[in-house]
């Protein structure tokens, strides 16, 4: 999951997409407060409304001609204030929408386990069979397009991708910190990178390793694994940062 | 490198084209074909409708009316990408700090034909040190194009047009932004490829004095289309005479 969110995470920087991850993980808390009011496994609920919505954010960019921040922002408020109504309708599940906002990796069951690790999968092979095709089209998107490259297409397969990967990481790591792991470890590898291939394995490394290290941490210091693996990017993020600028 | 394309056979087929932005008319009833082997400059002011023939040439806009055909078939239904280049207008005002570099930029233009017919993987080496050698960027391979002058970039994106041997390369003001010495060597570099390659160049241009040295085909809009003929007809002909009056004589410009 940690490699998934990385790849995606330097086509949507270089896109100036990065904060569609955070948009979506505020309306996955309304697909996780539909889950639970309605008795069914949040993951799929989850899965359901932030497939829908990044559907709609690519459709609302392409008909209404609004930016993509404004679209995000929109959707953003929106599955946020959906999801506190539905919570205000059922009283009761408000422990487990704690699991869900802030991560809780201990609570994760058997089946969900299976059902991210497939998933995961499934994204991997996704972006590496694309590879070619997203770079083209996040370098130079006219020309990509007069090359026969089906970008529409692919704009809405990146954005159900970045959907599925946050409501993947929302367990690890909460609703509220799931974009982190998409955005900081590829900025991270974007800083070092002098081309888009090692950009990629840097930020796959880095994502890994915050998440192994966060864990690590975690446990030794008790502290929660989804701050602590935040907090190590962060960290990584800086190291790489000032050694890149002691290096000018 | 060079193609089987017999010459004079007709690639492009314009068929009263015509275009709107909202109300205002941008191209009206343009009807003109393009030839194998053709080096066609496409001419005239600004907002003559030149960037917005070749984007519906390319498939990128729909005409309000009108057809086109390239090779054949309607631009619609024309699935063969890997023949035809395209060298943007802004190609050069790319994110500096884009970490891609030269060799990956030139593979870009081998995703049209990565599915069928398959490429293998040194192919696609050998394709791409090729292109770059064309163009004279060889040994540039592994930098990072952000790090290159706006001629280096433009070369770059030459050899991303034509690593994969199109049949028809569309370039649509390829020197805005370059020095006059770097532009001698890149029109001589597009003389080549046509000449040599075979590869049918379509250029939009201000710069008229091109068009005594390497172009065969004038296409000059106003919306309409006012002129199409040889080079040759053109610099005798009125239109030419009313160009240079106006102070045509320009080499690049900015939009």
């Amino acid at each position: 999951m940690a490699i998934a969110c990385a790849l995606l995470g330097v086509f949507l920087i270089l896109r100036r997409d990065a904060m569609i991850g955070h948009g979506l993980a505020h309306v996955t808390f309304a697909g996780v407060a539909l889950g639970l009011l309605l008795h069914v496994l949040p993951l799929i609920t989850a899965l359901a409304v932030a497939v829908l919505t990044a559907l709609m954010i690519v459709k609302l960019k392409e008909k209404a001609g609004i930016y993509g921040d404004t679209a995000i922002a929109i959707f953003s408020s929106v599955g946020f204030a959906l999801g506190i109504l539905i919570i205000s309708l059922a009283k009761g599940f408000n422990v487990d929408l704690f699991g869900y906002l802030f991560g809780d990796i201990l609570a994760i069951s058997v089946s969900e386990v299976w059902l991210s690790i497939t998933l995961a999968v499934v994204i991997f092979i996704i972006i590496i069979v694309n590879y070619h095709k997203f770079l083209f089209m996040t370098f130079d998107r006219e020309t990509a397009k007069a090359s026969g490259v089906k970008v529409e297409r692919l704009d809405i397969l990146l954005t159900i991708l970045t959907a599925i990967t946050v409501v993947l990481g929302m367990k690890v790591v909460g609703i509220l910190l799931v974009s982190a792991l998409i955005v900081i470890p590829s900025a991270s590898g974007l800083q070092i990178a002098s081309n888009f291939k090692y950009a990629t394995i840097v930020s796959a490394i880095i994502a890994v390793s915050s998440v192994v290290l966060g864990l690590f941490a975690s446990v030794y210091f008790d502290f929660p694994a989804s701050g602590s693996i935040v907090m190590i990017s962060f960290i990584l993020f800086l190291l790489i940062f000032t050694v890149k600028q002691l290096r000018k | 490198m060079a193609l089987s394309v017999s010459k004079h056979e007709q690639l492009i087929d314009i068929e009263n084209i015509s275009f709107s932005y909202g109300n205002t008319k941008v191209l009206v009833d343009v009807k003109f074909s393009i030839s194998s082997g053709d080096f066609l400059a496409i001419i005239g002011p600004n907002g003559s409708g030149k960037t917005t023939l070749i984007r519906i040439m390319l498939g990128l806009l729909k005409p309000s009316h009108g057809k086109i055909c390239i090779m054949g078939k309607p631009v619609g239904e024309f699935r063969d990408w890997h023949k035809i280049g395209y060298v943007p207008q802004k190609a050069t005002h790319i994110d500096t700090l884009f970490p891609v570099s030269v060799k990956e930029v030139v593979e870009m233009g081998l995703v049209s034909s990565k599915v069928f017919p398959k490429i293998k993987k040194r192919d696609e080496e050998q394709l791409i040190k090729r292109a770059l050698k064309y163009v004279g960027m060889q040994g540039y391979i592994n930098q990072r194009i952000g790090n290159l002058s706006g001629g280096q970039q433009q070369r770059i994106f030459i050899a991303r047009a034509i690593v994969n041997h199109p049949h028809i390369l569309f370039l649509d003001e390829p020197t805005t932004g370059v020095d006059a010495e770097m532009q001698e060597c890149f029109y001589d570099m597009l003389n080549d490829l046509n000449k040599k390659e075979g590869i049918t160049i379509v250029l939009i241009t201000h710069d008229i004095g091109i068009l005594n040295k390497h172009v065969s085909q004038v296409a000059c809009l106003n919306q309409r289309l006012v002129y199409h003929g040889t080079h040759k007809e053109f610099c005798s002909s009125g239109v030419f005479k009313e160009m240079l009056a106006d102070g045509h004589h320009v080499i690049t410009h900015k939009h």
